[in-house]
């Protein structure tokens, strides 16, 4: 387990370092950030000035070297447009986002983790094909239109609950669900379809020879090999959920990660993408790192590979 | 004396494409206590569909039926799911096919063989797992504690079978299933499991039903024989019996296919049966084994009648046994 995890770790940081060289690389070619940063009044010499200020002029390894020290320290550079230094402008944002997308990726285990095993079960019968419908609606529908639904719905109508803002947890209700019910379909999904093929595996009918009650046949027994996969569907979820909640965030109007992607991109607040750039491909590698060795520890035939 | 295992015309069919599969098509089957049965017949004859209807662990498309099927006296086709639960593992056990596959991968083998035990023993976890050890040292297995932390990839497919074994005898059943229970396994090794299983058998006092391709191991450790053709014992009596006067063509077939050490001359080919087992989906009419039957008459196309060739010896067949004499039996194995 010990080789596996150290292994395991070393892999995530030779993906770590190429993904940051890689987003690093990824704004320059984008486009000259001298000539962004100078705005469209700007002179040749103005943008000649910008470029050695920054730094710009010098090789690229050199550039990222520094870039990266200087993150690794926690320095992530000032953002002109917040005007506020972007460490600061980022850290509550990100945990906002970072709770958001955990407590949505739960519930959504929570829920189709028991929907999947029930329509495992019975499969072809009412339950299956209700579970079916919720999961083909979940994909189908946009996450905006749901997400103004539950607006109308209990905002609105109902008053129970805050349409906007992040002051409580109440606030984080809705967008949570919606999010939840995104990430849901797919965990539904492979619940199911590995469960019943679990289901039909020689172990099982082993497990039903000893006598074992249905209820330890289904969760000892089965479930814990069909979950292996869930568990890293759910790790890339979590982290898709990290870059991806913009959308939610913007019409709750949430102070989150994604919020201030969407916009520090629009005004072309170089470190403040970069940094959010890089923190996500971290925490996303980080996610992965951790789903492996929960991988490891569910399957024991992993520890060995 | 009340045979413990009784079985009365018992039916399998499976829902396929185009109509039922009639997999096992009305069998009787008997096992006293302590007494070894061999269930031999060639692949896909309905040994393992029968063995799984004893147990009530058919696949769930299979359909099941039967006249009777007592375990001790219990008409367990009565039972409760959970009852029927509670006995397997308990009083009857089963050995699988299939050793590479039949213990969850997920869990150690120590955990698997203690689950077993206190799914029926109010006791404690440090006595089943004695019980564990003991029974893992019993079937063969050294350094028995230090395997209990073990997971089944780690094991060979000898090994793995040995712990089936140890599992299914964790509660002392009086029934044991041994569904080909070494023919996944080296051709080495084979027979060593089997004359294991024949010996705790004996030592337990236990009832086994055997299913095997082997006779010569049936020959060495049946009480009784039962053989299977297409869902149908066309053949059964005690093994000396069957053995000396076969009166089946089926049982003919089967035991020219047998080398006789000193017999058959070094690098003769052994006989086979000819010709290929008909289709069981639909209706089935008369004898299955008309096809490749040297004896075949128009009769044959009728239901064959059981016969009696001496007490407890019964097969099914239009023809009498002074029909077939040795010489005769020649004729109906090609190749020999
Ligand atoms: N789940 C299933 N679905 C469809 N057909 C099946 C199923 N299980 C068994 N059968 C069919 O039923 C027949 C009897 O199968 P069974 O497994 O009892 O044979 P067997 O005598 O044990 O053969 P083998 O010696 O190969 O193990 C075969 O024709 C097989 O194809
Ligand atoms: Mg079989």
């Amino acid at each position: 387990m010990l080789y596996y995890s150290v292994k395991r770790f070393g892999l995530a940081l030779l993906v770590a370092v190429v993904v940051s060289f890689l987003s690093f690389q990824l704004l320059f070619l984008a486009s000259d950030p001298a000539i962004a940063l100078a705005g469209e009044a700007a002179t040749e010499e103005d943008i000649i000035a910008i470029r050695e200020f920054y730094g710009f002029d010098r090789p690229v390894l050199v550039q990222y070297i520094d870039w990266l020290g200087r993150f690794i320290r926690g320095d992530f550079g000032y953002s002109y447009y917040f005007n506020l230094p972007v460490s600061e402008l980022i850290l509550g944002r990100l945990g906002v986002t970072f709770q958001l997308g955990l407590v949505a990726v739960l519930l959504a285990i929570v829920v189709a983790v028991p929907l999947g095993v029930a329509a495992a079960i019975r499969p072809n019968t009412i339950i299956d094909r209700t579970a079916l419908v919720i999961s083909v609606l979940g994909q189908a529908m946009p996450s905006f239109w749901f997400a103004l639904v539950l607006i109308v719905v209990f905002s609105v109508n109902l008053r129970w609950l805050p349409a906007s803002g992040a002051d409580s947890w109440q606030h984080f209700i809705l967008p949570t669900i919606v999010i939840a019910y995104f990430a849901m379909p797919a965990i539904m999904r492979l619940t199911r379809g590995g469960m019943i093929e679990v289901l039909s595996a020689d172990y099982i009918r082993t497990a039903k020879a000893k006598g074992l009650r249905p209820f330890k046949v289904l969760f000892k027994h089965a479930l814990r090999n069909a979950i292996i996969p869930v568990v890293s569907l759910a790790a890339v979820q979590f982290g898709f959920m990290l870059s991806g909640s913009i959308v939610v965030e913007t019409i709750f109007a949430i102070d989150g990660a994604g919020q201030l992607a969407w916009e520090s991109i629009n005004r072309n607040d170089l470190a403040t993408v970069q940094a959010l750039i890089l923190l996500f491909a971290m925490i996303y590698v980080m996610i992965n790192f951790l789903a492996d060795l929960l991988n490891a520890w569910l399957d024991p035939r992993v520890r060995v590979a | 004396m009340k045979p413990l295992l009784e079985v009365e015309d018992l039916v399998v069919d499976i829902p396929v494409a185009g109509g039922d599969l009639h997999a096992v098509r009305g069998i009787d089957l008997s096992v006293e206590k302590g007494e070894t049965l061999c269930i031999v017949g060639e692949s896909g004859c309905g040994k393992s569909l029968t063995s799984l209807a004893i147990m009530d662990l058919l696949p769930t498309k299979a359909r099941r039926h039967a006249a009777r099927i007592a375990f001790d006296g219990i008409e367990i086709q009565s039972l409760r799911p959970r009852q029927m639960a509670d006995m397997r593992g308990d009083r009857m056990a089963m050995i699988f096919q299939e050793p590479m596959t039949s213990l969850n991968p997920s869990y150690t083998i120590g955990n698997q063989l203690i689950e077993t035990y206190l799914a029926h023993r109010r006791t404690s976890t440090k006595e089943a797992r004695d019980r564990a050890i003991d029974l893992l040292e019993r079937v063969g297995i050294t350094a028995a504690a230090s395997r209990l932390a073990h997971y089944p990839h780690q094991l060979s497919g000898g090994l793995r079978q040995r712990v089936m074994i140890a599992m299914s005898l964790m509660c002392e059943p009086e029934l044991i299933i041994a569904d080909e229970p070494t023919t996944a396994l080296d051709v080495t090794i084979q027979a060593q499991i089997l004359l294991l299983l024949a010996e705790l058998q004996r030592e337990l006092g236990m009832a086994m039903i055997l299913i095997t391709h082997d006779l010569g191991v049936v020959a060495r450790v049946a009480d009784k024989v039962a053989v299977m053709y297409a869902g149908e014992i066309v053949e059964a009596g005690r093994a000396t019996d069957v053995f000396a006067s076969p009166s089946h063509p089926y049982t003919t077939g089967l035991l020219e296919c047998i080398p006789v050490p000193g017999k058959t001359a070094p690098g003769a080919r052994l006989g086979t049966i000819g010709g290929i087992v008909p289709s069981l989906v639909g209706d089935v009419a008369g004898c299955a084994f008309r096809d490749r039957c040297r004896f075949a008459a128009p009769t044959c196309a009728e239901p064959a009648p059981a016969q009696t060739a001496s007490v407890g010896h019964s097969y099914r067949c239009w023809f009498p046994e002074g029909a077939r004499m040795p010489s005769t039996v020649e004729g109906l194995v090609h190749g020999h």
